[in-house]
């Protein structure tokens, strides 16, 4: 049976069998960050061409449809296009914090990257601290959004940096509380042992009523926390021009653009990992057959498509809600998301003490 | 769970910054020698709507976004406190339970003050 898990094991076999350690070790390290890249690449172009294409299906339009079939090569021909645009840098901006924003903002995405579990046995580094990491790494971005905005010395960018760094850091609270709700059930913040805990069910069943309020907390506020609409009023269009990255043109922009999507990608996958068992199969309880059926899918599959859902349901909330006022935005969080999910957290342990969760 | 860890576990992660940090170097330099270079006075300056820009934008700011970051601050040290004692609460039991309530409502007297204080009222 073909699986990527099999797959990375032949060729670190192959590679340690044909070349000393050392060189084979190096190896394995440049074929990661090739595929890394790759990655990248992929979801960027397939992320932006589904958010065009459910954009204009929500709005009973066809969306892109010129460029290939269906439009598929719509993205890779923008893309094709910002590289050849002129990348400027204004003259009143600090010219150091401009160039270097991208960098920070891109470098922090693709970090996050690295504990996620993409298949069975098949993750870039399974460390011990896993979500504490993807926390603490992915709230460095905001420290690009307010250097991107302060160095482009543009009352638009200002503005919307403001409101981006505000809304960002606040929000985050709310998805550690979600996160740590899910650590208290399963014991442990390294993905592999989040995922092995959801074996006989994902915790969103397992957990009754508290799991889903988690879930709900999670998403709207991953939501807020990746500058999405209805809480992008970092990047109002019809207030702030495009907001904190209103100075940047040609690839600078595309790299802001690129790590927007790249983040969506990776609190959907945490979200999936942490209430939809990650590439756990669909199991119930003890019925047997109908776990081995579901065994059948392969585990890649089962990740990629929870993924898809949950990055679906983000773009979904975009064409549903209405753009909010800043104070309404924090007053959702911090009057309402931030003592409700304290309250679930302990009504969460108290489940977790009592075992009253299957 | 594999309870210590050694510097060299996280030697992945700093290549993989390595990777990141190539990645956004190759592209820009990509990018500068694609792109053309036709700078003018008008083109770098700073976009306004089409207008003159008025003025500078280093100006003093809302002191309400400053006063959330704070806020931040208070509140994250707690969800971080809460990190370690998610993973041992089953180790430290009842009396570990007890300790986070108060701990917790220590926290939510003062959020309550902030918010009876008005710390979060625009306008």
């Amino acid at each position: 049976m073909w699986s990527l898990s099999n797959i990375a094991g032949i060729t670190q076999t192959w590679l340690n069998a044909t070349f000393n350690p050392t060189i084979a070790l190096w190896s394995e390290f440049v074929i990661v960050g090739v595929l890394v890249i790759a990655l990248f690449a992929v979801l960027g172009l397939g992320l932006v061409y589904m958010e065009r294409k459910v954009a204009a299906h929500i709005q009973i339009r066809l969306g892109p449809n010129r460029v290939g079939p269906m439009g598929i090569f719509q993205t890779t021909a923008d893309t094709v296009k910002l590289i050849m645009k002129e990348g400027l840098t204004p003259d009143g901006s600090d010219h150091f914090l401009f160039n270097l924003a991208p960098f920070v903002v891109m470098i922090a995405a693709m970090l996050v990257l690295a504990p996620i579990a993409f298949a069975k046995n098949f993750q870039i580094w399974d460390i011990n601290i896993g979500v504490l990491y993807v926390s603490a790494v992915s709230s460095i971005s905001v420290i690009g959004i307010l250097m991107a905005g302060w160095a482009s010395n543009n009352k638009y960018s200002l503005l919307g940096a403001m409101r981006s760094g505000a809304q960002i850091v606040s929000y985050e609270l709310s998805v550690g509380l979600s996160i740590i709700s899910i650590v208290v059930l399963s014991g442990s913040l390294q993905l592999s042992d989040i995922i092995a805990s959801q074996q006989d069910g994902w915790w969103i069943f397992k957990g009754h009523i508290p799991v889903i309020i988690a879930f709900v907390i999670f998403i709207i506020a991953v939501t807020a926390e990746t500058n999405r609409a209805p809480f992008d009023l970092a990047e109002a269009e019809s207030e702030l021009t495009a907001g904190f990255h209103t100075e940047y043109s040609g690839m600078k922009f595309a790299l802001f653009f690129l790590a927007e999507y790249i983040n969506i990608f990776i609190v959907c996958a945490i979200g999936a990992t942490l209430f939809f068992g990650g590439w756990m199969p669909l199991h119930i309880g003890n019925w047997q057959g109908f776990n081995q059926v579901m065994d059948y899918i392969p585990s890649s599959v089962w990740f990629i498509s929870k993924t898809l859902f949950l990055i679906f349901l983000i773009m979904w909330f975009r064409w549903t809600f209405p753009r909010l006022r800043i104070d309404q935005l924090l007053n959702l969080e911090w009057k309402y998301l931030l003592p409700i999910s304290m309250v679930n957290l302990l009504l969460i342990t108290v489940m977790a003490i009592m075992k009253w969760h299957f | 769970m594999n309870p210590s860890s050694i510097p060299s576990d996280y030697l992945p992660i700093f290549i993989q910054f390595l990777v990141a940090a190539g990645f956004v170097v190759a592209v820009m330099v990509a990018t500068h020698w694609l792109g053309p270079k036709r700078k003018s006075k008008l083109k770098l300056e700073t976009f306004e709507c089409g207008i003159e820009p008025q003025g500078n934008a280093r100006i003093p700011f809302s002191i309400k976004y400053f006063l959330v970051a704070i806020l931040f601050v208070l509140f994250d040290v707690e969800v971080i406190f809460m990190y370690p004692w998610a993973v041992n609460f089953k180790v430290l039991g009842e009396s570990g339970l007890i300790e986070m309530l108060i701990f917790m409502a220590l926290l939510l007297t003062g959020f309550f003050y902030i918010i009876k204080k008005g710390a979060l009222k625009w306008e």
